[in-house]
């Protein structure tokens, strides 16, 4: 098995979790004979059959509530949104219903549905393709939210999604989509929803990332390695539930944190683990924690986007910053 | 049964036919003889076409980012931006340059839009139409609230959208329809039928033999027409529009044509759509029809055609310059992505703001 990029594990995630089970169906906007916009969904629908890799009406609110529906009723769906942007008009179905149907029906139904969209700019795309609403969703109750930074954890976390129990938002990050190849066995293993994962240890500082913002956050603590300073990474992964336990024992460690998030800042999850620190981690800090966002104005237009994203020199700045607390 | 409690029918427009010629036993409208407002009309489709022509070449060689391609809509579009009044209010989905070319908005302005630049929505005409709407048919309702103002108002304007056949499948048309019935709202609203969303075909939106009749089932006079005549969609589009100024309710018009290019530019057409449809649409599209139309009229010859292009060409080329000017030499800076986010800057902005434009100075590595 050749390396495969971060969209190759999420194709391949699929194409398992549709062999073995029959129940699991996907749906969305070019998903089936154009293989999905991104081709995450490419040679599906000719494996696996046309009703079982539906090509859907351009409808985003009839994709997320139909799945709500066929979850109800003893389907898998994996609806996809074309882009993040477009999974705004499903939110009355998600907030309203899959996040609740559990619940007010004291269990007696269930909403396993996943819905997949690529999210985050970074690729020159056009307006309303390059939001990061992670916070949006990891804000309404009943909803898992999924992030994958690495080709293994788009197959792992993916399938996990798919075989969980009840509504997961699986947000893939683009502009790493192809960043980086890795060896990935399709061995039909997931990975847990409930954890983070620590992608470098190190003693000094803790920088905590997800998705895309990986790829700035790795490097920066490579420049830092350069300057004899060892930097923790943690990837959330799961941005709800949040595992704080992870982050906690790693700022424990380090006494000082960094978190980097593409979307902007006001509300967003870093200021939910900024928080649980607060909590769990107020007697292991030795210096503020720091965020590090997008900032809080509309998504600019693809010339200005990277100047919109938190760089390795915005990352950096912030470092040096609770570093030189002592 | 015990009674019919309604039926319905659509009826299809066509006047100049395939072959340049007036439909055979088809009553044509005064407007095919309106032969300036033809040559003008036609004068800006050719335009249009080569402004397509050099925006796809412009983000082929990395000038430009994704494109949406009008290519084969230029009769549709024209005309709607055609029917309209200066003061009409427009609300596009994202290709319909042709209209909004007609109403002002400059092929810069498209460019600087498509190559990231939000200058390209500051319109210098047509200040009060709404902006490229990429999310789908969100446009419609805009226009019918844009058309319950007018009337609150007692201003006599028309609010006209655009919703492509995969749009026409989305809540908001609907809503939209259903609000224009029942408030009587000056409102027209154009299915653009291209006969493909992205890779979806026209038939896998539904199986209904028209897509007008969404607008009937809401109570609105709703119409076909073959939206590669000209002479065809500028009729609808007139009557429409004076329906609706004159208080006689909202209409859809459904105008058929087909989508010649990608998507967009980010598309490969071929992946999912057979080269032999294409090579049929080809036969049906709107500009040689015209050009066959008026010359069999008399009033269009080849020197005219050869000089609207070197015309043409030259615009076009004046356009992307200034465009490549100003993204060039004159870029945003990191701060113009907090103007306008208020009508007065919030302190927790203004703070970022000039965080930005440190970072800018110091150059962000990624």
């Amino acid at each position: 098995m050749a390396d495969i990029t971060l969209i190759e594990g999420v194709t391949m995630a699929l194409a398992r979790a549709m062999s073995e089970d029959e129940d699991v169906v996907i749906l969305g906007e070019d998903v089936g004979v154009n293989g999905g916009v991104f081709r995450a969904t490419a040679g599906l629908q000719a494996k696996f059959g046309a009703e079982r890799v539906l090509d859907t009406p351009l409808a985003e609110v009839m994709i997320a509530g139909m799945s709500v529906g066929m979850a109800a009723q003893g389907i898998k769906p994996v609806a996809e949104a074309q882009f993040c942007g477009f999974s705004m008009p499903m939110v009355d179905q998600i907030m309203c219903h899959a996040g609740r149907m559990r619940n007010r029906t004291r269990g007696r139904l269930s909403c396993p549905m996943v819905l997949r969209f690529p999210s985050g700019g970074g690729i020159h795309a056009p307006e309303h393709h390059s939001e990061s609403p992670e916070a949006l969703f990891a804000h309404m109750p009943g909803i898992r939210v999924v992030t994958p930074s690495s080709p293994a954890r788009a197959y792992g976390l993916l399938l996990a999604s798919i075989r969980d129990p009840d509504p997961v938002i699986f947000m893939e990050p683009k502009r790493i989509y192809r960043w980086q190849k890795e060896h990935v066995e399709d061995d039909g293993e997931e990975l847990p929803l409930d954890v983070c994962y620590v992608l470098r240890e190190g003693t000094d500082i803790t920088l905590v990332s997800w998705g895309a913002m990986i790829k700035e956050t790795l490097a920066v603590a490579e420049q830092l390695k350069e300057r004899g300073i060892h930097a923790e990474v943690i990837d959330v992964a799961t941005i709800s539930p949040l595992d704080m336990d992870t982050i906690a024992e790693s700022v424990a460690k380090t006494g000082r944190c960094v978190i980097i998030q593409e979307a902007p800042r006001h509300c967003g999850v870093a200021s939910e683990i900024a928080a649980g620190l607060a909590d769990a981690g107020i007697y292991s800090l030795l210096a503020p924690v720091k965020r590090v966002c997008g900032y809080d104005t509309v998504m600019p237009l693809y010339r200005s986007e990277m100047k919109y994203m938190p760089s390795t020199a915005r990352i950096m700045a912030a470092v040096d910053n609770v570093l030189e607390v002592s | 049964m015990t009674h019919s409690a309604t039926s319905f029918k659509v009826d299809y427009y066509q006047f100049i036919g395939v072959d340049g010629h007036p439909v055979p036993g088809v009553k044509v409208p005064a407007v095919a003889q309106d032969f300036d407002r033809l040559k003008k009309l036609y004068e800006l489709m050719v335009k249009t076409r080569i402004f397509d022509k050099k925006a796809i070449a412009l983000q082929r060689t990395g000038k430009l980012g994704t494109y949406a391609s009008c290519l084969g809509h230029e009769a549709a579009h024209v005309a709607i931006g055609a029917a309209m009044r200066e003061e009409d209010c427009f609300a596009p989905m994202y290709r319909e340059y042709g209209a909004q070319f007609y109403r002002g908005v400059e092929m810069r302005d498209v460019l600087m839009y498509w190559g990231g630049d939000e200058r390209g929505n500051d319109f210098k005409k047509a200040k009060h139409d709404f902006a490229w709407c990429v999310p789908i048919a969100t446009q419609c309702l805009h226009a019918a609230g844009a058309a319950l103002a007018f009337k609150l108002k007692n201003q006599p304007r028309v609010a006209v959208s655009v919703v492509g056949d995969g749009g026409s499948s989305k809540g908001d048309f609907l809503e939209a329809i259903n609000a224009a019935s029942a408030y009587q709202l000056p409102l027209v609203l154009v299915i653009v039928n291209n006969q493909w969303a992205i890779s979806v075909p026209r038939k896998s939106q539904n199986s209904a033999a028209t897509l007008a009749q969404k607008g009937i089932a809401g109570g609105l006079s709703s119409i076909q027409v073959d939206g590669n005549d000209l002479v065809a969609c500028l009729w609808a589009m007139d009557e429409a529009i004076e329906a609706a100024r004159s208080g006689q309710g909202a209409s859809v018009i459904e105008m058929i044509t087909y989508r010649l290019s990608d998507h967009t530019t980010a598309d490969d057409a071929s992946r999912y759509r057979p080269d032999d449809e294409v090579d049929a649409a080809w036969e049906r599209e709107p500009m040689i029809r015209l050009r066959q139309y008026l010359t069999h009229q008399g009033i269009w010859n080849e020197s005219l055609e050869q000089a609207l292009h070197e015309t043409a060409q030259a615009e076009v080329q004046a356009a992307v310059d200034d465009y490549l000017a100003q993204v060039d030499t004159q870029p945003q800076p990191a701060s113009a992505m907090f103007d306008y986010m208020f009508d007065s800057l919030p302190h927790d902005l203004a703070e970022q703001r000039a965080q930005a434009a440190r970072f800018e100075d110091e150059g962000g590595q990624h």
